[in-house]
């Protein structure tokens, strides 16, 4: 496409693109309300966008439209660009899927083609002219608009992924110099490594001597993951802290077994409140009942 | 100061002094893998010397330990432990830990602990 070179127009070949392009533009401008109509009730009919009222689909369509007929006038996707971010950040909170953004803009495409048949039918000569005009810049913009929510909702996974790691692993002191990490949901290499760095500086810290590695809500582990932990234990004893594991599942249990995962090395006792009582028994606490406590 | 019987290099950048029944080593700064095998020699020889029954290495300061520094401070005190003292390797930053672990460097002999005084209370058992 050359839409950028001069459109001072020498007469002779009128089906260059540098004029048809121009004439396509005043072609979807002229009939942008039928045409919006036509999209609008096209996206209704195909199920997308279910969880936006009709209205709201209504008036992103038009300002799609209107971003779209800049596209193809202007050559730029700046502008688009910019708009589909905007869009997504305000679709994406509300479950709008990849496919339905794909899904409207394609109908789009198809809606505005249809048109072009319709306007052109009867010089088939021109009406190929007219397409290859218009089919680069249109596969162009369904490209970017595509692209960018895409791009906004990883940037959003993202996030919530660095959220998540934030919350998820709570260094807790329960005694003098006896730590707790009790560890919920799936463990992956990033997350072993990052609750590892937050074990060995909370050793610090708190200066233990003791940790407790509570595994009771990881729901699986695989051989990575396991020597990762075992890493973890490592790490900590190099810091002169011992770890005692509780609360592996039977299901893990037979896992690490099957798989021959070695964790003969390391102090497992089988729930919380006994990796507890171990601990506090090894640190010379001794925890007792008050007679006649009520 | 670093005590130096033979080579004629530059001082070790590491200190080790006598206190009691123990040698207290600590290291200022990285060592390098000549340094390192003339702490080991020197602190070897002080064991007998003094007739030390513990030695103490402190670590606090540095940001790196290799594997090599990590294999030689092993060996140490297996040699040390061949002469009758004890030793315990203290104050391995978090990042340093991280690192040997992530390198594979088990050292499986030493003892090690949290800090100077946790180190010398164990030595003190």
């Amino acid at each position: 496409m050359t839409d950028q070179s001069s459109t001072e127009a020498t007469a002779e070949p009128v089906h260059s693109e540098d004029k048809l392009l121009p004439e396509l533009v005043a072609h979807l401008r002229d009939n942008r309300t039928d045409l919006r109509q036509q999209w609008a009730e096209r996206i209704t009919q195909a199920h997308l966008l279910t969880s936006m009222t009709n209205q709201e689909v209504f008036s992103e369509a038009t300002s799609v439209y209107d971003n779209y007929v800049e596209v193809l006038e202007t050559g730029s996707v700046k502008a688009l660009q910019h708009y589909a971010r905007d869009l997504s950040e305000r679709i994406i909170p509300r479950g709008v899927e990849t496919h339905e953004v794909i899904g409207i803009v394609l109908l789009l495409r198809d809606v505005l083609a249809r048109s072009l048949f319709e306007k052109y039918r009867d010089d088939f000569e021109l009406l190929n002219h007219v397409l290859d005009a218009y089919e680069p810049a249109a596969n162009r913009i369904a490209n970017t608009v595509a692209v960018s929510f895409v791009e906004q909702r990883e940037r959003v996974i993202r996030d919530q992924q660095d959220a998540l790691l934030e919350l998820s692993t709570p260094v807790l002191q329960v005694r003098e110099r006896l730590l707790i990490l009790p560890i919920i949901g799936v463990l992956d290499q990033d997350r072993a490594q990052q609750l590892t760095e937050q074990l060995l500086h909370g050793i610090r810290a708190h200066r233990a001597k003791l940790v407790v590695i509570d595994v009771t809500g990881v729901p699986n582990m695989d051989e990575a993951v396991a020597n990762s932990l075992v890493d973890t234990v490592t790490a900590s004893r190099l810091m002169g802290a011992d770890v005692i594991i509780t609360g592996l599942s039977s299901e893990i249990a037979q896992t690490l077994v099957t798989i021959g995962v070695d964790l003969s090395k390391m102090h497992t006792v089988g729930d919380l409140q006994g990796g507890i009582e171990e601990a506090e028994r090894q640190l010379g606490f001794r925890v007792s009942k008050v007679p006649d406590a009520d | 100061m670093p005590t130096d019987a033979r080579a004629p290099s530059t001082p070790l950048p590491a200190s080790i002094l006598s206190q009691g029944p123990n040698l207290i080593v600590s290291i200022h700064a990285a060592l390098d893998d000549e340094q390192l095998v003339r702490l080991q020699r020197d602190l070897l020889e002080r064991v007998g010397r003094d007739r030390s029954s513990g030695i103490l290495i402190d670590v606090a300061a540095l940001d790196v330990l290799d594997s090599f520094a990590a294999r030689t401070l092993a060996d140490l005190a297996y040699m040390a432990q061949l002469r009758g003292a004890r030793t315990v390797v203290v104050g391995i930053a978090p990042e340093v830990a991280m690192t040997l672990v992530r390198l594979g460097v088990r050292i499986p002999l030493t003892q090690t602990a949290l800090d100077l005084e946790e180190g010398l209370e164990w030595l003190a058992t």
